[in-house]
């Protein structure tokens, strides 16, 4: 099994976040990852993304082409990265900022209002969570528990306290994703 | 700031890739204006840095050249060697021009070689994402400072127009900020008269704009002007350092 | 697993560096390395280091020269424009045989180029890259944790051959997030002492760091010496990885991050039957000549992979010795080339064969 993932947004969505979050989860259950943000200046104000690949071989190229799984945050991401979907691929939608419908007709779509799940559970920073949660419950490459566990990893030690609230993102996400 | 609703001649018709609240947009306006009221455009030659400017040339219309990392004053230099009546400037930023670039701008302005060049002092390093420039405040925090700027291993911010002042032949040196409406009327002034001296041939002509980098201050755009006024303004004193005609105005 | 973390390569080969006992880094900022020297500025102080941010990339250099001449286990890291200004730095420590290491994080080039990833400064690295008759070794890992190994090992191969060692990794490797382990610790304590070094000539004769001979002679000397060094790292330091090569009809080489993305299409033509094989150097200098060329005799062609124009290609065909065709296939600029562009690229050959 094998697993490759685009995930994008603008800058300040915690995109970057969200994929190494994954990541690190794939790697305490032992499975081969690997993350590769976008860089440099065509971020600012622009698109910000990821690659992501959790696997249970080798992984070859860490540059994902042609992906399993898009999680678009906003409309440009979607516009850009959903072409680029595997024939019967992903496409998690941020249904809170794109209200529009993606052209293809031979890939799977979820909608997922981030925002708005986020908020209500506290804070709509959480949005990447709640996509985060959408992802595990749609793809089922890593264990939740693993996501938390990395979460701990993955944020400064003062930001601690934020981590019942992302849990619960998390399993609103998850939640959305199965009806 | 005087709304000016008309786009200068001497600038292209095309959103620039700056960030929001960013003032190297309101520096290739003024200089642009400047260009056009002197009504030179057609005989300016532009000298590109590399930092966040890099892409002038995308956004100014006229001839540019796009030099390596601190090298555009060598670069102007061999332009206007061979093109003597021909206005040539260049802008650069703090990283730029005094660090990789210290050389040259130091020996362009010792040699009073007869160009203009429009210093963008941010304090920072914006093109790479915020590492620490020559003119970080003490105690600034930067990604290549993560504790903060100290001096007994970094040194104390460079003034670069205080070190030029010690050249004669470096005609006209200002400092001007760009933190209110007064101030960037102030700063037209000094661009004015840094290209009025290279047209009457009276030798180097610097400007120094103090600019704000709101992305990687981590502030927002009004914010990042307070910061300039408050932190900048104190350590580095705005007025005329040098004119053609002898004298500061400070 | 629990020791494994998640790490960019920029900030494990820093890692890796003070892991090995290096204490000083001195570098400028250029993307896309900037979380190399980041990273140094936050962990040196911690260990009594010394991180500076140089004026520039010919300043950085400049003070590795210094420190390794005082004695020092040092750092530098930069990308393409910036190594290209190290260059008369690193020819005068290769002339001094001076140790350090030297990261380049390649971006696309010519000049002022893109940050993208790209191998379009192979011949720069391996064949000198500034004046004179001088090499470095050259290692080129594929990984984030190939890249703490290499790191790790190449204060050890300064030290040894007095000669300055050349990580080469591209925008990926330095960008990228792997697993990683540590597998050791050196402390700068433990390193054996170094007699040439100038630390003060209590109780000895002056030792001079040096690369000046106005004499012919004396200078051909060292030359021949410094060749007899290269010699030396032909003979010990080859480092190659080969895979499925024993009955490979078709050879891909590839190195560094492009060499992973090769095996994937290896590994796909292996399952419809295509005997293919994969050579990827580790060591660039000295250059796996042996292993190719021994390969060569079994091969109906072989195909070098790249992210530039066609640089290992040459090392590539002198080693083959016109024992078989050499193609090449490469993406350049940044663009990275997909394993089913070098898979569709190889079975286009292999029909040409039938
Ligand atoms: C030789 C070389 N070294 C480093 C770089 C990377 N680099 C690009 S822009 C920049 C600094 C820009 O800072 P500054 O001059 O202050 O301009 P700003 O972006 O703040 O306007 C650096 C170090 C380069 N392009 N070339
Ligand atoms: S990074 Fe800083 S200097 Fe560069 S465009 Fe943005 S705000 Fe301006
Ligand atoms: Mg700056």
């Amino acid at each position: 099994m094998m697993k490759e993932l685009i995930i994008a947004g603008f800058g300040g969505q915690g995109v970057m976040l969200m994929g190494q979050v994954l990541a690190g989860a794939g790697m305490f259950e032992g499975k081969e990852v690997s993350w590769l943000p976008s860089y440099g200046p065509e971020m600012r104000g622009g698109t910000a993304n990821c690659h992501v690949i959790v696997s249970e071989e080798r992984i070859g190229s860490p540059f994902v082409s042609s992906p399993d799984v898009v999680v678009a945050m906003n409309l440009p991401s979607m516009d850009k990265f959903a072409p680029q979907l595997k024939e019967g691929g992903l496409l998690i939608i941020n249904s809170s900022l794109i209200d529009t419908e993606p052209e293809r007709k031979d890939i799977r779509v979820i909608k997922i209002p981030a925002n708005e799940l986020a908020a209500e559970v506290g804070s709509d920073r959480a949005a990447n969570m709640v996509a985060l949660g959408a992802i595990i419950e749609k793809v089922k490459i890593v264990e939740v528990d693993s996501i938390i566990e990395s979460l701990k990893e993955n944020l400064p030690e003062r930001h601690h306290k934020l981590i019942p609230l992302n849990e619960e993102a998390l399993k609103r996400g998850m939640e959305a994703a199965r009806d | 700031m005087k709304v000016v609703a008309k786009r200068p001649r001497a600038l292209m018709d095309k959103p620039t890739h700056y960030c929001p609240g960013c003032t190297h947009g309101i520096t290739h306006r003024l200089v642009a204006e400047v260009i056009d009221e002197m009504d030179i455009r057609e005989k300016t030659i532009g000298v590109a840095p590399v930092g966040c400017a890099v892409l002038a040339y995308e956004y100014f219309d006229c001839d540019f050249q796009q030099a390596a990392h601190g090298r555009a004053p060598a670069v102007a230099t061999g332009i206007k060697r061979v093109l003597p009546e021909n206005f040539v400037f260049t802008y650069q930023g703090d990283g730029d021009l005094a660090s990789i670039g210290t050389a040259e701008i130091v020996h362009a302005a010792m040699r009073g070689e007869n160009i203009t060049t429009i210093f963008i002092n941010n304090a920072i390093y914006g093109m790479t994402g915020g590492q620490m420039a020559p003119t970080t405040m003490i105690g600034q925090k930067t990604t290549t400072s993560p504790y903060g700027r100290d001096s007994k291993s970094a040194g104390e911010p460079i003034r670069v127009v205080e070190m030029l002042s010690t050249f004669s032949r470096a005609a006209y040196l200002a400092r001007v900020g760009l933190f209110n409406n007064k101030e960037i009327k102030k700063a037209k002034k000094a661009i004015r008269k840094a290209f009025e001296t290279q047209k009457a041939g009276q030798g180097f002509s610097l400007v120094e704009l103090l600019s704000t980098c709101p992305t990687n201050w981590g502030m927002n755009p009004a914010e990042a002007l307070d910061w300039v006024e408050s932190n900048m303004v104190p350590y580095y004193p705005l007025g005329e350092y040098k004119t053609p005609e002898g004298g500061e105005d400070r | 697993m629990a020791d494994k973390i998640l790490m960019k390569g920029n900030e494990a080969i820093a890692e890796a560096g003070i892991k090995a006992g290096c204490r000083f880094f001195f570098g400028y900022p250029i993307t896309p390395q900037n979380e190399l020297p980041a990273y140094m500025a936050r962990r040196l102080p911690m260990e009594d280091g010394v991180f500076l941010q140089a004026e520039s990339e010919v300043a950085a250099i400049n003070m590795v020269y210094g420190a390794a001449g005082a004695g020092a286990r040092v750092m530098t890291s930069s990308s393409s424009p910036g190594i290209s200004l190290k260059q008369e730095g690193i020819s005068y420590m290769a002339g001094s045989e001076l140790p350090g290491v030297i990261v380049n994080i390649i971006r696309g080039g010519p000049g002022l180029g893109g940050i993208q990833p790209a191998q379009s400064d192979y011949l720069q690295a391996t064949k000198g890259g500034g004046h004179g008759d001088y090499r470095l070794l050259v290692l080129a890992p594929q990984s984030v944790q190939e890249a703490v190994d290499l790191t790790m090992e190449a204060f050890d191969l300064a030290d040894k051959y007095r000669n300055p060692v050349m990580i080469l990794g591209d925008g990926m490797i330095g960008q990228m997030m792997e697993p990683v382990e540590f597998p050791g610790e050196t402390s700068p304590e433990e390193l054996p002492k170094k007699e040439w070094a100038t630390v003060g000539n209590e109780g000895r004769k002056a030792n001079i760091i040096n690369s000046l001979s106005l004499q012919a002679e004396k200078l051909e000397e060292l030359n021949l010496r410094l060749q007899k060094k290269y010699k030396q790292m032909q003979e010990e330091e080859v480092r190659v990885e080969t895979t499925k090569t024993e009955d490979a009809e078709y050879v891909i080489v590839a190195f560094g991050s492009m060499a992973r993305i090769a095996l994937s299409a290896v590994e796909r033509a292996r399952e419809e039957g295509i005997k293919v094989g994969l050579i990827r150097p580790i060591s660039l200098f000295p250059y796996p000549e042996q292993v190719v060329g021994k390969v060569a005799e079994q091969a109906k062609f072989m195909l070098t992979v790249e992210m530039n124009c066609g640089q290992m290609l040459e090392d590539v065909r002198l080693a083959v010795n016109g024992r078989c065709p050499v193609y090449f296939y490469g993406r350049t600029g940044g663009v990275v080339p997909t394993s089913q562009e070098i898979y569709e690229k190889l079975m286009e050959l292999v029909r040409g064969e039938k």
